[in-house]
């Protein structure tokens, strides 16, 4: 039953990353290029209400369905390895114009070629678990 | 405005969104999956499928945490689900319009837009991006490997970090961010001209 929630809201995702144009390749080049405020308001947005709406989770010590309290598992910071591994990421992402969210919407719209893209993030991801202990952390 | 209050519904939500409806849209996705008791983020996918593939026999780091793991590939099927639904029914009546002076900056490396998308949504660049063009296909698989390897490198990606991890006010995540973009500012002024120019 449960699954059908997170498909019903994987749907409200897809939808509103399409009609935002953030699955655009255009607007992440018009945006790497500084041409346009679009994506940076979409961000801003997201993250500024996003962070409001989070804080009174937090505070008011709202349940989840699992009837657990909201919570973050912080990450150890590593200023090496946030700042290799973020760079790595962005050199993908303004190549392929588009992050991981969107490629599965990409592909719901017909761009077979994004499956390309998805099968050499797995092959990315798959690269990082061999190398993995080699690298800062 | 008159035009604009006699549309139906789905001709309004078939408009492209403004900045602050999709960002309030995206806040909305995430108030939900932490309700629902799990933290907004994408990339895990792959990892997820590379356990389906049966990586976890070579390499622990590969094990899913099946139960608990669940929910996000049927999110990011929902999301291809919400991919087929608005290209089919909530259609914009034009391409995404970019501003001018990416335009002409497109046409310097031949990319005439909106035709530069074979669908005339101005999604991708598919003049550039399909399966007849060796070096497009190289790239789409090289720039997904970047994009694979740098976000489980970084344990999140745009949604893992850039959103949920920036609106939990995390500092790796706002380091890993300002990496997301010296990439992109690199890959689009210094590396991109040397590929598409």
């Amino acid at each position: 039953m449960k699954n059908i929630a997170f498909f019903a809201v994987g749907i409200f995702f897809g939808i509103t990353m399409t009609k935002s144009e953030a699955i655009s390749w255009f607007r992440i080049h018009e945006m790497f290029r500084l041409e346009s405020f679009h994506m940076f308001g979409i961000i801003g947005t997201a993250v500024v209400l996003g962070a409001i709406i989070l804080q009174i989770m937090k505070r008011t010590k709202m349940k989840t369905w699992n009837g657990t309290v909201v919570g973050y598992n912080p990450l150890p910071f590593n200023l090496a390895r946030h700042l290799i591994s973020g760079t790595i990421f962005g050199l993908g992402w303004a190549l392929v114009g588009c992050c991981p969210g969107p490629m599965y919407v990409l592909v719901g719209h017909g761009y077979w070629i994004v499956l390309v893209v998805i099968a050499g993030a797995i092959l990315g991801t798959f690269s990082y678990g061999l190398v993995k202990h080699k690298l800062p952390h | 405005m008159k035009t604009t209050l006699t549309l139906g519904f789905v001709e309004l939500i078939s408009q492209p969104w403004h900045w602050s409806v999709s960002g309030a849209a995206i806040a909305l996705v995430i108030f939900l999956l932490t309700w629902m008791g799990r933290s907004f983020g994408v990339s895990m996918t792959f990892k997820d499928t590379c356990g389906l593939f049966g990586a976890e026999k070579i390499n622990d780091f590969f094990k899913v945490d099946w139960p608990n793991e669940t929910w996000r590939m049927v999110f990011v099927f929902g999301g291809l689900a919400g991919g087929v639904i608005a290209g089919l029914y909530l259609r914009s009546p034009e391409a995404v319009a970019i501003s001018q002076s990416t335009i002409n900056h497109l046409s310097d490396w031949g990319l005439s837009y909106p035709e530069g998308d074979s669908k005339g949504l101005g999604f991708i660049p598919t003049a550039f991006f399909n399966f007849s063009s060796v070096k497009g296909i190289i790239l789409a698989l090289l720039g997904g490997f970047l994009v694979g390897f740098g976000s489980r490198y970084a344990d999140g990606c745009t949604s893992g970090h850039g959103i949920t991890g920036l609106a939990h006010l995390q500092l790796p995540s706002l380091v890993t961010v300002i990496g997301f973009f010296i990439g992109g500012l690199v890959m689009t002024h210094l590396l991109m001209p040397l590929i598409f120019g």
